[in-house]
């Protein structure tokens, strides 16, 4: 598919460093707990800038389960600086708190647990402004060798079953008209040991929007194998840069290395 | 003409997220004017004619405006960026709609294939075709930020070509015209130098 000999098409895949925040700061926990706080979001979107990051995801954590809109003044202080894509998650429950964080520079918002509890919201943005900008964020969790989909990740002490199948609902989401899915895999997250290959190719054959893998980073090969294993379009991930256990530059040269077309 | 000294104007076709480009111009010392004013556009130094949305949409909005005639027979350096890009066409499939008429070709979708995603979303590879001041300092296989479903075809008006299921012009020109498909204001240094190249062309009249 994208990128490899003979395909139709030089698209690059993407390398997306997550930037969790709470109260204004990058924060990462592990599996969702203990947050604590990286560094200020302007200075670490820059550096993932300068880096070659692809383009940054921004999810406030703390937005959604304490049911507040998304601050957007940050949202403007990224869009003024920075020149690559960006994407604001978190609290994002209706369409006219999606226009004041597209207005304020963001390229694309993302819903999760607001999507679930009312599906209609994912077409409402898509019609607003255009499936493109509307991604839908899916926590999936594996359980017994399925997958189900979780709400209100956010807290821990408030997350719930959405009672939905991980595959079902991201069939229905596109029908709604979502512009890309990002996929976290919480049995991975924060602990480092690869993406979720398997899960994410299933996903990948009912998924013809851009899908995102999240979760589970913690090497270059684990990048190299969720693109050439499960042809996702785009890599995310936290700890591992923040942490500076992966530079971005050296990932990249070697996903050339093996083949896998990214941007220069 | 040093940056301070010109006036560059943002066409206010509807649609959000204006901002990125406004702040794109802001970083190369410009500060813009959002406007659908005939006569802010007619005496601007550059114009942009930007789009998110629909083309239907954005084509109602410049009726609305009064903007369907003037802009094709503007002489200062225009540049429309993504759907404002498809607006310089004949038309465009998506809603089957009129556009400005500028190029004479119409906007298709591009293929939905299997294995190819759609809308085509990321950074993708470019060509370079026919030399044209835009792309001063760019090199041959730049990589810049896609956003669209549908595209314009191949033609002697291609600067810049790129392929999603088909090659498409990602780059287009005509007379004081230029269009860009993908989003210079999020495609890092290479959007930069293109924003600043725009910036550097001269009006038909006195060249």
């Amino acid at each position: 598919m994208n990128g490899n000999a003979g395909s139709v098409t030089d698209l690059a895949r993407r390398i997306i460093p997550c930037l969790d925040v709470r109260d204004g700061k990058v924060v990462k926990g592990v599996k969702f707990r203990e947050h604590r706080i990286v560094g200020d979001i302007v200075d670490l979107s820059m550096r993932y800038r300068d880096q070659g990051a692809d383009e940054l995801v921004l999810y406030d954590i703390t937005a959604s389960p304490e049911a507040r809109m998304v601050d957007v003044s940050w949202v403007e202080r990224i869009a003024r600086v920075i020149d690559i894509p960006f994407c604001v998650a978190g609290g994002i429950r209706s369409v006219e708190a999606a226009r004041r964080v597209l207005n304020s520079g963001a390229d694309k918002i993302s819903i999760n647990s607001p999507a679930i509890e009312n599906p209609a919201l994912i077409g409402e943005l898509a019609k607003q402004f255009g499936s493109q900008c509307v991604v839908v964020g899916i926590d999936s969790l594996q359980l017994d060798g399925d997958y189900f989909v979780k709400k209100l990740t956010g807290d821990p002490d408030k997350t719930q079953d959405a009672g939905l199948g991980t595959l079902e609902w991201v069939r229905r989401v596109q029908e709604l008209g979502a512009g890309e899915i990002v996929l976290n895999c919480m049995n991975q997250d924060g602990v480092r040991r690869g993406y979720d290959v398997q899960q994410l190719r299933l996903v990948r054959e009912v998924c013809r929007v851009p899908l995102i893998a999240s979760g589970g980073a913690g090497a270059p090969e684990h990048f190299a194998s969720v693109f050439a294993e499960a042809q996702v379009d785009g890599a995310l991930a936290a700890s591992v840069f923040h942490e500076a256990m992966i530079a971005i530059p050296d990932l990249k040269q070697y996903l050339r290395q093996q083949n896998i077309a990214v941007r220069p | 003409m040093a940056a301070n000294q010109l006036s560059v104007a943002i066409i206010n076709s509807g649609g959000a997220n204006i901002n990125s480009v406004v702040f794109a111009l802001e970083r190369l010392g410009i500060e813009p004017v959002f406007t659908a004013d005939r006569d802010q556009i007619r005496h601007a130094s550059h114009v942009v004619l930007p789009g998110v949305g629909s083309a239907a949409a954005a084509m109602d909005q410049l009726q609305q405006s009064g903007l369907v005639e003037l802009i094709p027979d503007l002489t200062q350096p225009v540049i429309g960026i993504c759907l404002g890009m498809q607006l310089l066409f004949e038309s465009s499939a998506e809603g089957d709609v009129p556009c400005l008429g500028i190029i004479p070709a119409r906007i298709e979708a591009l293929p939905v294939e299997a294995g190819l995603t759609i809308p085509h979303m990321g950074w993708n590879r470019n060509a370079l075709v026919n030399q044209h001041a835009i792309l001063s300092d760019i090199e041959d296989g730049f990589y810049a930020y896609f956003v669209h479903s549908y595209a314009a075809p191949m033609g002697p008006w291609t600067v810049a070509r790129s392929r999603h299921g088909r090659e498409f012009s990602s780059i287009v020109s005509h007379r004081n015209f230029v269009g860009i498909q993908f989003h210079p204001e999020r495609s890092a240094t290479v959007g930069q130098q293109l924003l600043s190249n725009f910036l550097r062309l001269q009006s038909e009249v006195g060249v």
